[in-house]
């Protein structure tokens, strides 16, 4: 896949939907693209936070450890942004991510995704919403959690 | 040392002076004779007199005018041929003479340092010590050369000149050294403030030096504190007093030069006036006239010379005191323990006992006082104390490299502070908290602790025979530092003695450090051919396992040579082979000759200037309005941020004129461009197959038609032989770890290490990692590396007793708990006292000896002393 192609699957998504096409450029050309087997992980709950990654193709299970182990509580697919939390927050990550399947993520550098914030608003607009929905998400399953 | 340059030079050179001075005096007399000639033919041969009559009879034969003068206008072309050929001979000798005293007193001083009392250290700095065995006493040597033999020469010449003087006129003679003791007086006056300040401005060139030394050590501290206008106050500062001195000495010799100008050009005037005032009355004949003026043409060449030497002799006098002034001390090492070698091996291990022990430094400070303590041997002790307890000091003073003021240190029968470096340096071990490596390769550095003295014989080569004879009639060593110094005896020597390394490496945990550097570093193949077929037997199986795994497969892109390898940069591709040397390395290969007719052949230049537009246009499209010092131009960009604008420039006069037409200068700096294209990871889709297919073909033609003076630039990549240019991780690997793939280094490592184990070069790895050149003082290395190498170094021949000074300070407590027990291990039988501050250290120990405030306290086993009321516990408890 060449440079042009990741534009153009960036704009799709939502969140740089709104972006120049030469700034998204930049992004693609200073991301790392990655591959993972299937298995293979992101990153580890707990580590450090040191980039967000953007799938480009493939599936990743977001999984948290538990009393009872690990359980899967997200499933990620084409054009998710995951790894953002540790890098905004600046705290240790707060889930792992695992490929299910042949994945391949746009790897953001934190310094990369900061300086995107600050220069499109868009972009920060977009991450809120999408940080709210995951929040109403995990209020409804709180929820339901409490009411079972 | 002698007193006086004069006692050295009689005592090291009294025979060669006796033949330079036979060889001046038997030269006098032709010297004389090239004098009285000129008259002779003045007077007889040209007849300036009137007088002569021809023929006339000389040597018995009889000559006629003319005959007469070629005859003896020959003879005075022999005589300056005969004066000629003394003044080479006498000046070549000198000439070495003056080089090997200068030699043998540049290694007295050398070995004067190594017996210095290693508390002298903490006195004298590096910036003093060097120029003195440097610079300081270099013109020495020319000066012992020319000490006796130049004034004798010089003198005699001058008493000749006279003599002939006086012989053709008594009373021009008296004129023409009328003057001289009016200089005689003078000179030396003049001359004794010169040397006063000679000595101070010698004295203050060292502080300077010593200035500089501790800038260098201390750069660190003057940038991380902003020190550097007061450097630079201080620096200039010290360049005034130089300056101050050096122009006094300046003003003052131009005085005394001045002088002797004056009299030397007053003198004339007696030989005009009275000279000719003697012709015109009839007394003194025109020719001896003429001659004496030649003669005093020629006298004062010798006389400056002897001006200049007494200047000479002075300086040298002063250099020499004051060089000698350092290097004697008083409590210096005999030159017997630093180099004698005892006449059988002597081993340490008897009991070691400390008698009444102690210890005062020159401050007067007790470092530690009445210890007695006895050391079985096999003993494994920890000599445990807080700061200053004075087990520091103690440990150095078992280790030998401080003399206790009081009692004595006896290993069985012998005092050990009496036995000569050859025994304890051999059969005991120190380490202290910051070893020392010297700038050469780990392999080197390890056998240092094996390598005292010659094992064999020196090399058998003439030029090396010559050498170590010449180094003898200075009186300098006549080891052979390239010969064999290893001690098979000691660490055994071939194959023995590497697995014995890689065991050292790995009791130290330099193992994973050595195999890392071993996979960056490269070998011979021709040398080493064993190891190079065995990395290729690696580079199958590597390729063998990775073409199994299809999780694997897509980690490295092998190369290939009907492929492009998408991982590889362009100039990778094209070259097909590592690059040597200067021409085709990444920054310059798009500009030589040869890659720009190879790229013309198979018709890709325009292609590459395209592409090279391109991505010229992409990058500044992408960078143009970064921050010039952001992080990504290092990062990402083909283009530095200096010259950005300039390629927007130059991209807009291509849009102008259009690509063809552009200057050279443009073209080659568009075509540099697509050279570092690395198309899986910059992604930029610009080189496509077509293009592919063609730098394929540019690969074969490059190769075919490369000239041969080109033929060393390139180390070609060849499935099935090894490549000496690049390192063995890429000739196991050969191909690129794939961008792209997580976590593929680690991955690939992986596998590599697991493709040697299975075949059992680990320890080959290791060894190559071996000759990993350290830098200056080790500074490629991390401290904690540094220290390993340094017990590592002390451990390798196994001594019977090992003295450890806080020697894992540095390391984490984890390790420190490791290598405690590693190394107690393998000391097992042999005795090791390990000084140290840290109680959990101690407690590793079966025995402890525990000091406080300069004194041994108490001794006993960990569990004795941990409990209440015990000295050990108490500090213990403190930290």
């Amino acid at each position: 896949m060449s440079l042009n192609e990741e534009v153009e699957l960036l704009r799709k998504i939502p969140l740089f939907a709104k972006i120049e096409p030469s700034k998204l450029k930049l992004l693609a050309f200073t991301s790392e693209r990655l591959t993972y087997q299937s298995g293979q992980r992101l990153f580890q709950q707990g580590d450090v936070g040191d980039a967000a990654y953007i799938i480009i193709d493939g599936e990743a299970s977001v999984r948290i450890r538990t009393d009872g182990g690990e359980i899967q509580v997200a499933e990620l697919g084409k054009g998710d942004v995951v790894g953002e939390i540790a890098i905004l927050c600046d705290v240790p990550r707060t889930a792992s991510v695992e490929a299910t399947g042949k994945l391949i993520t746009l790897r953001i550098t934190k310094e990369l995704f900061f300086r995107l914030i600050s220069e499109f608003p868009q972009i920060s607009i977009e991450i809120m919403r999408e940080l709210a929905a995951r929040l109403e998400r995990t209020n409804v399953q709180l929820r339901e959690a409490l009411n079972r | 040392m002698e007193s006086t340059i004069y006692r050295f030079i009689l005592r090291y050179s009294k025979r060669e002076q006796i033949i330079l001075l036979v060889m001046t005096l038997i030269s006098f007399p032709f010297l004389y004779y090239s004098l009285d000639l000129p008259k002779r033919i003045v007077n007889e041969a040209l007849g300036a007199k009137g007088t002569t009559d021809f023929p006339i009879t000389f040597l018995g034969i009889e000559f006629h005018q003319l005959e007469y003068l070629w005859t003896l206008s020959g003879l005075f072309l022999v005589l300056v041929f005969i004066n000629g050929g003394f003044k080479y001979w006498i000046n070549v000798y000198r000439g070495r003479l003056g080089e090997r005293m200068l030699r043998r007193l540049r290694y007295e001083l050398y070995t004067r340092i190594l017996r210095f009392p290693i508390p002298h250290f903490r006195r004298v700095s590096q910036g003093e010590i060097i120029p003195m065995v440097t610079q300081e006493v270099e013109p020495l040597g020319g000066f012992i050369g020319d000490s006796i033999s130049l004034p004798a020469f010089q003198g005699g010449t001058l008493i000749t000149i006279l003599f002939f003087m006086f012989m053709q006129d008594p009373i021009l003679g008296a004129a023409a050294i009328a003057l001289s003791p009016v200089q005689a007086y003078v000179i030396p006056k003049l001359q004794r403030r010169v040397n006063a300040l000679g000595k101070q401005r010698v004295r203050t060139v060292r502080v300077l030096s010593d200035r500089i030394g501790e800038t260098i050590s201390g750069v660190q501290e003057i940038h991380a504190n902003n020190m550097a206008r007061l450097m630079l106050a201080r620096f200039s500062a010290q360049l005034g007093v130089i300056y101050d001195i050096r122009f006094e000495i300046y003003q003052r010799k131009f005085v005394i030069k001045f002088l002797n100008n004056f009299i030397a050009q007053l003198t004339p005037f007696f030989f005009y006036a009275i000279g000719g005032y003697l012709v015109i009355m009839g007394e003194l004949s025109l020719g001896a006239l003429v001659a004496v003026l030649a003669a005093y043409k020629d006298l004062s060449a010798p006389w400056k010379e002897l001006l200049n030497f007494y200047q000479q002799k002075e300086d040298a006098r002063i250099k020499y005191e004051q060089v000698i002034d350092q290097f004697d001390l008083p409590e210096m090492m005999a030159q017997e323990t630093l180099i004698a070698e005892p006449e059988a091996p002597q081993p340490l291990d008897g009991e070691l006992r400390a008698n009444n022990l102690g210890l005062i430094d020159d401050d007067g400070e007790v470092q530690f006082e009445g210890v007695a303590m006895t050391v079985p041997p096999g003993t494994h002790m920890a000599l445990f104390g807080p700061g200053g307890a004075g087990n520091e000091a103690l440990a150095m003073t078992i280790a030998r490299l401080m003399h206790p003021t009081s009692g004595r240190i006896t290993v069985g029968q012998a005092d050990l502070h009496a036995l000569p470096e050859a025994i304890t340096g051999r059969r005991m071990g120190y380490v202290g908290p910051s070893t020392y490596v010297f700038s050469s390769t780990i392999r080197e550095n390890l056998l240092l602790g094996v390598m005292h003295r010659p094992t064999g014989e020196a090399r058998d080569d003439p030029a090396v025979r010559a050498a170590l004879e010449t180094a003898a009639q200075a009186a300098n060593s006549t080891d052979d530092p390239g010969g064999p110094w290893v001690d098979p005896e000691a660490v055994g020597d071939g194959e023995g003695l590497v697995s014995r390394l890689v065991e050292d490496l790995m009791l130290v945990e330099l193992d994973d450090d050595c195999y890392g550097l071993g996979l960056r570093g490269t070998i011979d193949p021709q040398a080493r051919p064993q190891i190079a077929e065995r990395i290729l037997a690696a580079r199958r199986s590597f390729a063998e396992r990775l073409a199994e795994d299809p999780e694997m497969v897509d980690l490295v892109e092998p190369f290939a040579a009907d492929r492009y390898n998408t991982n590889a940069s362009l100039a990778e591709n094209l070259l097909f082979g590592t690059p040597v040397g200067p021409a085709f390395q990444p920054d310059t290969i798009a500009a030589h000759p040869y890659v720009r007719r190879t790229l013309a052949s198979v018709g890709l230049t325009d292609d590459l200037l395209k592409m090279g537009r391109d991505v010229a246009a992409t990058m500044v499209e992408l960078f143009a309005d970064l921050p010039s010092d952001h992080e990504f131009f290092g990062q990402f960009s083909f283009i530095s941020p200096d010259d950005l604008p300039e390629f927007q420039a130059l991209l807009n006069r291509v849009e102008r004129i259009g690509l063809e037409k552009v200057s050279e200068e443009d073209r080659a700096r568009l075509l540099s461009l697509p050279f570092k294209l690395i198309p899986a990871r910059h992604r930029l889709g610009m080189l496509d197959d077509g293009i592919q297919a063609r730098v394929l073909e540019a690969r074969v033609a490059f190769a075919r038609d490369l000239p041969e003076e080109l033929q060393g630039s390139v180390a070609f990549f060849s499935a099935d032989a090894y490549n000496a240019a690049a390192s063995l991780q890429d000739n196991i690997l050969f191909g690129k770890i794939a961008y792209g793939q997580a976590d593929s280094v680690a991955r690939v490592g992986t596998v590599i290490g697991s493709v040697l184990d299975d075949l059992d070069l680990r320890p080959t790895v290791m060894e190559v990692g071996l000759d990993f050149e350290v830098g200056i003082a080790g500074a490629r290395l991390s401290s904690v590396q540094r220290q390993k190498i340094g017990i590592a170094r002390a451990m390798l021949r196994r001594p019977d007793i090992l003295v450890l000074n806080d020697a894992v300070a540095t390391f984490d407590a984890a390790a420190q708990r490791r290598l405690v027990a590693n190394i107690l291990q393998a000391m097992s039988g042999r005795t090791v006292i390990w000084s140290t501050q840290r109680p959990d250290i101690a407690r590793l120990f079966p025995v402890i000896s525990v000091m406080r405030g300069g004194r041994l306290a108490e001794t006993g086993a960990p569990e004795d002393l941990d409990r209440e009321g015990r000295v050990f516990h108490e500090i213990a408890a403190r930290n």
